[in-house]
């Protein structure tokens, strides 16, 4: 078996239905991840709404990048790597705060918000030193996309509109459900840490063939309805929208029972304030469809998952070990449905959720099975005699087909060949 | 603080009915450990730190009294995959001070050290724990128990068994 130092071709490793097992525990494979990917494509970091305040940070990460992310007083976004620029000690060690400067506490040199060396100790030492050259490191290029920042570190490339694709539409469906347009981030986050690559997190998220097994316990001790959406009768879809996007489409389903608010499992009576709210935002019609269609189920490559209710930022730590970041959505100005939002969330992800829990075992118990020597390859060629271009153009098949994965590893081929 | 007013004898009884909870926890007894709360009972394991409001902010655990009978019947389901194969813990339970007492109810704090053998690894966790006691007949019930660990802050794994 050769090994996986150098691939020279890709088309021995990554197959139409399925992929050599060895990309998800090598470490050389990991390192040109974190090149070609990582460091390269957009990457979502964090949300508009998490410093909202001239002078408010929060400690984010890209790749394996410790970033503050930080509001200056000309109201821009930073993305600063967090090294000081004089011998590399790490230079907030606070989770998130708010203040206009940031000081170096081995020798004191301080840096602006927006990333520029303001003031160093005993400058008299300094003659030689061009300051304008010893700012932070910023990543390179930064854009946003209804509230939601991505940073790259690539300094050309395609821009983050072009980029997300028709994964746009993804977040404007979710920016439907708030009455307001705007979601917000700010009920903090569960840290849910997982011994397992960070690509198998990737594909399970819209990997629409397991709720039914790894879930069953929820579906036996809850009146949750998830059985119906992901069943073998589901008419639910699963999407590939190019560029590694991927959804479960679960408006099939919403729109036979066409009851507003059942997607979230609940009625138009028990939020009667979020239901008045959205229809004074979208006139009765619109709004009781897209109360009848709820929020997407989605995953922006390579690390935002949009699960309905919550988002997850997948962040890779190690070859075998990735965090998920999980926090309720928020919608800006609807407390009632907003409650709900944050019990739901609580309920089921994290470390001792009811879904999350289930899932993650999943993770580490594949990892451990992709550990076999044997040249072990997986299948995931599920639903391909079935899938189907929809009106859009966008490759669509049953809700439980590996239709996802598939699109997933095909965009991953080709960022890994470039 | 004075030593002289410290009411022994209940600080013993509450000490006791929280061994019995601490083993009953350990030993994976779902239902016997479900059976010491009381209807209104709240259990309360935050994210980040004791300080962030539960209403407001993501917490590891925040069940009401009917989200802990799903958490059990979760467990005996038996396809709650996480806890399966079967959590091995053993804890132990030190430092009780009777912090309040209200009436019918006691507040009690103490520190936990568990020892978490599960499927993929061993694991430490520590914690601050209090629990709201209610005086019912000659024992008593859980009214609230919240658990503060001690690494809220950082990234956890899996917390699938009773902590």
């Amino acid at each position: 078996m050769n090994d996986l130092s150098s691939i020279e071709n890709w088309d021995d490793h990554i197959f139409s239905d399925g992929v050599d097992g060895r990309l998800y525990n090598d470490q050389h494979v990991f390192e040109q991840e974190l090149k070609k990917i990582w460091y390269t494509t957009w990457v979502y970091v964090g949300h508009e709404s998490e410093i909202p305040n001239t002078n408010d940070f929060v400690m984010k990460s890209l790749g394996l990048e410790p970033i503050i992310m930080t509001r200056s007083k000309d109201g821009n976004v930073n993305l600063l790597i967090n090294t000081c620029t004089h011998r590399g000690n790490k230079l907030c060690s606070k989770s998130k705060g708010n203040q206009g400067s940031f000081t170096c506490p081995y020798h004191s040199w301080t840096f602006k918000n927006d990333g520029k060396l303001m003031g160093q100790a005993y400058p008299d030492g300094f003659k030689n030193a061009d300051k304008s050259a010893l700012g932070l490191k910023r990543v390179p290029r930064i854009a946003s996309y209804g509230g939601f920042i991505f940073g790259s570190f690539a300094e050309e490339g395609p821009t983050l509109e072009e980029y997300l694709g028709g994964a746009t539409e993804l977040i404007d469906r979710l920016l439907a459900n708030s009455p307001s347009g705007e979601i917000e981030v700010t009920t903090g986050y569960l840290k849910h840490k997982v011994r397992g690559n960070w690509k198998l997190l990737v594909e399970n998220e819209t990997d629409g063939y397991h709720p039914g097994f790894v879930h069953a316990s929820v579906f036996m001790v809850s009146n949750s309805r998830i059985n119906e959406l992901y069943g073998d009768k589901s008419s639910s879809l699963s999407r590939d929208y190019g560029n590694g996007h991927t959804e479960i489409d679960l408006r099939p389903e919403f729109r036979k029972r066409g009851e507003e608010l059942s997607w979230f499992g609940t009625n138009k009576e028990r939020l009667p304030d979020y239901v008045e709210q959205m229809k004074a935002a979208h006139g009765d019609e619109k709004a009781r469809e897209i109360m009848i269609d709820g929020t997407p189920h989605a995953m922006i490559f390579p690390n935002l998952f949009i699960a309905e209710i919550q988002m997850f930022v997948i962040e890779p730590i190690s070859v075998s070990e990735t965090v998920q970041h999980v926090t309720a959505i928020q919608f800006k100005g609807s407390p009632d449905i907003n409650r709900r939002l944050r019990q739901q969330t609580m309920g089921s992800v994290g470390p001792a959720g009811f879904l999350l829990a289930d899932d993650s075992v999943m993770y580490e118990r594949t990892h451990q099975g992709l550990q076999t020597k044997t040249g072990y390859r997986t299948y995931t060629g599920r639903g391909n005699h079935r899938e189907r271009l929809d009106e859009d153009g966008y490759l669509v098949g049953d809700s439980t087909d590996d239709l996802p994965s598939r699109g997933i590893w095909k965009h991953y081929k080709s960022l890994m060949e470039a | 603080m004075s030593l002289a007013n410290i009411n022994y004898s209940l600080l013993r009884e509450a000490e006791q009915f929280l061994f019995v909870e601490a083993r009953l926890a350990d030993e994976n007894r779902y239902e016997d450990w479900e059976s010491l709360w009381a209807d209104d009972g709240v259990y309360w394991v935050p994210a980040e730190n004791a300080e962030i409001d539960p209403e407001k902010e993501m917490s590891i655990i925040y069940d009401n009294r009917s989200r802990i009978s799903v958490r059990i019947r979760q467990f005996l389901s038996g396809k709650r995959y996480a806890a399966d194969p079967e959590i091995k813990v053993r804890r132990v339970v030190s430092n009780f001070e009777l912090l309040e007492e209200d009436g019918d109810e006691v507040l009690v704090g103490c520190n936990a050290i568990y020892f978490v053998s599960t499927e993929s690894d061993d694991e430490v966790w520590g914690s601050r724990n209090e629990f709201r006691l209610r005086q019912v007949g000659d024992g008593f019930e859980l009214a609230r128990k919240n658990v503060f660990l001690v690494n809220a802050h950082k990234a956890l794994p899996n917390l699938a068994f009773l902590i």
